[in-house]
């Protein structure tokens, strides 16, 4: 279990504060909230980046490497499908893993590709090749930084089925400003607004949750009106 | 296939306005030789032009290998270390507010009067531009291929040499470009200053005896040279850097 707590801030003006954040091992949390709140400086906090934030406060659990995945797909353009795969032992200097690369490669439906230029690819299949960059890492925690944010509507569903399938048993963080991604993709859903961070129920089971459910419908209007800060009569039911 | 064609007819056109201006004006050949003239002399001559402008293609091409490998070198040291950086980089800018050219008869005292001081001549003028095109490249890494590359846990030399460096290809690129075209001007101008040898060596001798006509198919070739090299760098940069 990995565990944040503390507050943030930005030039001594406070970012977000009172922030009490669990990751649950094996499982996905989704981090909900409109640009600007903070949520990527949570996750760069997490991943070791540099945030340009002053951050204070306690995290439990976080291991040292993580596997990481931004909105842009960040293939090396010089490189072809294969090598930018291999990016992370090439970084650190360790040959071979080839094997493992195109076993990855299969699984993410891009068999045969290995050596096509990225320049090649469509979205979708960019972000295929940067998923199965990021299973390369191997890594217990996976942090997710929007990143089906630039696809369209059909190649994100479809990524995201992808994604919680090969992400099946880590632990993984996603960070989105989509209710609807955030519905169908969280075991627990953490909503980010400039209030602070309040968790709400999620969907049982497992993701990805089956897209036309009634009660995911439901969660997703639920969340995109906590969202905008509407005043709810009653609970939503 | 078209643009050739633009190319031909533009230059054809010049030609024969330039033969106009001849047959109109009536102007003595040692001012201004006609077009025919001089490419009567450019086949004549053709031995002995060709003899100095292999030097010169020799010099350009030598001060161009180096001064790019120079220019590499230094990018990556002052780019890779702060402390480089520091020391080196207003070093490099005052290097820059000399002229080259007024260090032409210095290099020439220092090297001599052969190949070693053109060559020196041609690397110092694309030193700079090679330099600083590709610094900037190398300080420009998207932030993002950084956050990531460290997230992997690459090492401050891999960052170096598989991210960065690579990113920056581009930059060097242009850089090996504007080199191209500024290498063949050092490379004559060293010639000017003290040589036996060389097409502006060749120049400067036919300017002194009123051979202007000789003096044109030299230059002819020294453009032809540069143009050519330039289209060859290009291409070939083109080829390998499809990003």
């Amino acid at each position: 279990m990995i565990r944040i707590q503390g507050a943030c801030s930005v030039n001594h003006q406070s970012l977000f504060s009172g922030l009490d954040l669990t990751l649950a091992e094996g499982k996905w949390t989704c981090l909900l909230g409109s640009s600007g709140v903070g949520k990527s400086t949570l996750l760069r906090l997490l991943a070791g980046l540099p945030t340009g934030a002053e951050f204070s406060g306690v995290i439990t659990g976080a291991p040292e490497h993580v596997a990481y995945m931004a909105q842009q797909d960040l293939l090396m353009p010089w490189l072809n499908v294969q090598e930018n795969v291999l990016l992370g032992p090439r970084l650190r200097g360790e040959p071979g893993h080839l094997e493992r690369a195109q076993a990855l490669l299969e699984q993410v439906g891009l068999g045969g590709f290995e050596q096509r230029p990225v320049s090649q690819l469509s979205g979708g299949q960019r972000q295929r090749v940067a998923l199965a960059r990021t299973l390369m890492e191997d890594r217990e925690l996976v942090l997710l930084d929007e990143p089906f944010g630039a696809l369209d509507a059909r190649t994100r569903s479809q990524m995201q089925e992808l994604t919680a399938d090969c992400l099946y048993g880590r632990t993984v963080l996603l960070v989105t400003h989509d209710p609807a991604e955030a519905a169908r993709m969280g075991e627990s859903i953490y909503l980010m607004t400039a209030q602070g961070v309040e968790s709400i129920p999620a969907m049982q089971g497992p993701p990805p949750q089956a897209f036309d459910k009634p009660e995911l419908l439901k969660l997703q209007t639920q969340l995109l009106h906590r969202l905008r800060g509407d005043t709810l009569k009653g609970s939503v039911n | 296939m078209n643009r050739a064609l633009y190319a031909l007819l533009v230059t054809l056109v010049l030609l024969l306005s330039w033969q106009s201006i001849v047959w109109l004006t009536g102007v003595p050949r040692y001012i201004l030789p006609s077009p025919q003239r001089v490419l009567e002399t450019l086949w004549s001559q053709r031995n002995l032009i060709t003899e100095h402008a292999l030097i010169t293609l020799l010099e350009v091409v030598l001060g161009l290998i180096l001064g790019v490998l120079l220019g590499v070198v230094t990018a990556v040291t002052i780019a890779y270390s702060r402390l480089a950086r520091i020391w080196l980089r207003p070093m490099l800018l005052i290097s820059q507010a000399l002229p080259v050219f007024a260090l032409a008869p210095l290099l020439t005292l220092w090297f001599g009067y052969g190949l070693t001081s053109k060559v020196m001549m041609a690397l110092l003028i694309i030193f700079f531009p090679v330099t600083s095109a590709l610094f900037d490249g190398l300080m420009r890494t998207p932030t993002a291929y950084i956050d990531l590359a460290k997230t992997m846990g690459a090492s401050r030399w891999s960052l170096m040499f598989r991210i960065r460096f690579p990113a920056a290809l581009p930059n060097l690129a242009s850089g090996i470009r504007l080199a191209a075209v500024y290498a063949p001007i050092g490379a004559v101008i060293g010639e000017w200053v003290g040589s036996s040898q060389g097409l502006g060596y060749l120049m400067l001798l036919a300017n002194g005896r009123v051979k202007t006509d000789l003096m044109f198919a030299s230059m002819l070739v020294l453009a032809a040279l540069s143009v050519g090299l330039y289209f060859l760098i290009d291409a070939s940069l083109r080829r390998m850097l499809r990003y």
